[in-house]
């Protein structure tokens, strides 16, 4: 018989929470522990998320309340201008300004792959607060959930925003009135030409950089000074040409705009032109269209290109009566005075072959 | 892009217009080739400037529209294979095959990637040592010499993992099947410049002459279309058949001789189907002997099954009459009814070039103007 070996036990000490996010940060322990308090709310702290309660509890203002809801799955999640975080709070407040909604509170949730960088999310959630604190909103419930490497992108975020709408302020689709103007809040197209620009490695000469930015401010002034809006919209997927034929048809009118005044810069037209792409279609993420009557065209403009994000605001077109047997549809007047249908996108916008 | 305003300009396109409108005399047929130039009439209703006697008719001139039905139906069996990853230029995704399209193909699980020029499918096939990689080679004479450069770089990396499936089709062979076809209506050509810019127009010389049409090489901007036209007429009205050439600016007569160099030496001419309108002899380019391992048919003719040309032709889709210029898009009577962009009964629905597109997009139900 062979002596006893003496045995060596090994019993491994679990690795120390490493950088990256594990299944176990959504699991409901420490590790989830250490996410909500060393992150979020330290990131993201107000009396209203700080008790951790259930639910958040707000106090109720006069008037009505706002609230919409939208999800955030861009790729990549840093872009020139902007990244997931500062988007998902934009975009979502944008929805509210929208109805003329003061923007109060919003939610956070997120989905995060395994593996994810902690760091990353950090700088996220930075960029969010920064961008909640800049509007005076306060973020005040949240979730975190963890799947497996493979199953999401990097990093989903959901948002949901409440704002109180003042009670005598009414703005939306059923005001539009034939007549009406239509002023485009600033340059078309840069959100999504910077997106697509880095995720597929492309460069164009002059660097296009996101215009995601809060529209609130922008209402408030014009509200405040006196301007009569009758409708607002924000410009996101699917841009102008989207938003105008979605607008036509609710109010169930006809409009025309004039191709030679839609404001688009020198970069986004010329990147567009090579990949066979319509400005009129590529996504923003801090531009409206608004509708008014022609009395307060002047005076909304001026207020207009007095803000930075909107200094190229312009007059794009007006919205007529349908006629008899007419569907609603959005009128293009070319540079030559011949007229086109501007219509919805089939499917998406794909680069073409030449 | 002040280069392009240029030739965009309001008053220029006026001004031709006009000019158009005084030397017309006569009724006369004329076909702009590429899908590019059709967009652009329909885009900016170009068309509705010239005189009432001057017919436009839209040509062939979509590489998307022309891909044969039996390699799409190739393309989604390789994008679903396991080990593949299957890159294309966007505009092939919608395109539909006899029963599904690459965007639907991608949906299922195939690793389709969108390249915007054939040597990311190299960077892809470098970066990615495991998996076989796929090139789409779709288009004519202007995307060939960098689908041919692909391949040669490929070779140059020694890559065993980078082949192309090669749909490339030829210009010059299409336009005498119009001019040969007894329904022929054409009477002058706006020639597509783009695939001028690559070849130059040498080879039309003897098509002018033997057809007796003018051929006129025109760019894809308002102004170059409507100076194109008023060549083609002006020819036309003094009973002349020359080449001319509109787009000076960036076509001389023998081409780009490097790029025609690196074509010749990586594909060789090859009759080809064109969608709903035939075999064209000598239209498609294919990889020559030399090049042979990076065929993505050869290499993968075990694991696909490549139906005849016979059983996939479209039952309702009027392509053909479309693509000769026999019918007007609006004139089918399948158009935005049974055949729409969200449902295509053929290819010139979806491409970004396809004339159905183009009258979808921008004339499906005519305007009043407002």
């Amino acid at each position: 018989m062979t002596p006893k070996q003496n045995m060596e036990i090994h019993c491994p000490l679990p690795l120390a929470a490493d950088d990256t996010i594990r299944l176990a940060h959504g699991g409901g322990g420490h590790l989830m522990q250490t996410l909500i308090h060393e992150i979020f709310l330290q990131a993201f702290s107000n009396p209203f998320l700080n008790s951790l309660q259930d639910s958040a509890v707000l106090p109720v203002q006069v008037g009505r309340l706002a609230m919409t809801t939208d999800s955030y799955v861009v790729r990549p999640l840093f872009f020139p201008g902007g990244d997931i975080g500062s988007l998902a709070v934009h975009g979502t407040l944008n929805d509210l300004a929208m109805m003329g909604a003061k923007p109060l509170y919003l939610s956070a949730g997120f989905i995060l792959e395994e593996g994810l960088p902690i760091n990353t999310l950090k700088q996220v959630v930075s960029s969010m607060a920064k961008a909640a604190q800049a509007c005076d909103v306060h973020i005040v419930c949240g979730d975190t959930k963890v799947v497996d490497r493979g199953k999401g992108d990097q990093m989903f975020i959901n948002t949901t925003g409440l704002g109180i709408i003042p009670s005598s302020l009414d703005i939306g689709p059923h005001l539009i009135t034939p007549g009406d103007r239509m002023i485009v809040s600033g340059d078309l197209g840069t959100h999504g030409m910077a997106v697509l620009s880095v995720r597929e490695g492309l460069t164009f000469s002059g660097d296009i950089v996101s215009d995601s930015a809060p529209l609130y401010e922008l209402v408030a002034d014009l509200i405040a000074q006196g301007i009569s809006i009758h409708c607002l919209r924000d410009l996101t997927r699917g841009g102008l040409a989207s938003a105008l034929n979605e607008l036509a048809t609710t109010a169930q009118v006809k409009m025309t705009i004039d191709e030679s005044q839609i404001p688009v810069s020198e970069t986004v037209r010329g990147a567009c032109e090579i990949l066979g792409l319509d400005p009129l279609y590529v996504a923003n993420e801090g531009r409206c269209i608004l509708f008014l009557p022609s009395a307060d065209v002047e005076k909304a403009l001026s207020i207009l290109q007095n803000h930075a994000i909107s200094t190229r605001a312009a007059e794009i077109g007006m919205v007529l009566p349908l006629s008899s047997n007419h569907v609603p549809q959005v009128i293009l007047r070319t540079p030559y005075h011949t007229h086109r249908i501007l219509d919805l996108l089939s499917g998406e916008q794909l680069p073409r072959i030449c | 892009m002040k280069y392009v305003d240029e030739f965009r300009n309001p008053n220029a396109v006026h001004t031709l217009s006009r000019e158009i409108h005084r030397i017309t005399r006569h009724p006369w047929t004329i076909m702009e080739v590429c899908g590019g130039q059709t967009h652009s009439i329909v885009r900016y209703g170009l068309d509705r400037l010239l005189p009432g006697d001057i017919t436009l008719i839209h040509g062939p001139g979509c590489p998307v529209c022309v891909t044969p039905i039996e390699l799409i139906d190739a393309a989604c069996q390789l994008a679903m294979l396991p080990d593949v990853i299957f890159c294309s230029f966007g505009d092939m995704l919608r395109v539909p095959g006899s029963h599904e399209d690459l965007l639907r193909v991608k949906a299922q699980g195939g690793d389709i990637r969108i390249i915007y020029s054939p040597l990311d499918a190299v960077e892809i096939a470098q970066s990615n040592p495991q998996r076989q990689v796929i090139c789409f080679a779709v288009g004519f004479e202007t995307t060939a010499p960098a689908q041919a450069m692909a391949v040669l770089q490929a070779r140059r990396l020694h890559l065993a993992n980078f082949y192309t499936l090669v749909a490339h089709v030829l210009v010059p062979p299409a336009m005498e099947a119009i001019l040969s076809s007894p329904d022929n209506r054409v009477q002058g050509f706006l020639a597509a410049g783009h695939v001028c810019t690559i070849m130059g127009y040498e080879m039309y010389e003897p098509i002018c002459r033997r057809y007796q049409v003018p051929i006129v090489v025109t760019g894809f901007e308002p102004v170059d279309i409507l100076e194109g036209v008023q060549l083609v007429v002006t020819q036309l009205e003094e009973g002349r058949y020359d080449v001319g050439n509109q787009y000076a600016r960036s076509v001389h007569r023998t081409g780009n001789l490097e790029a025609r160099r690196v074509v010749e030496d990586v594909f060789e001419p090859v009759s080809r189907n064109w969608r709903g309108i035939g075999k064209i002899p000598l239209s498609g380019l294919q990889l020559r002997q030399s090049f042979a391992e990076f065929d993505a048919l050869q290499k993968f003719a075990d694991r696909i099954q490549l139906r005849s040309t016979a059983s996939s032709l479209d039952s309702e889709c009027q392509s053909g009459q479309i693509l000769q210029g026999l019918m007007k898009p609006s004139a089918c009577s399948a158009f935005g009814t049974r055949c729409t962009p969200d449902h295509p009964l053929g290819a010139p629905m979806v491409s970004s070039e396809g004339a159905c597109a183009a009258y979808y997009r921008y004339r499906h139900h005519e305007v009043a103007p407002g």
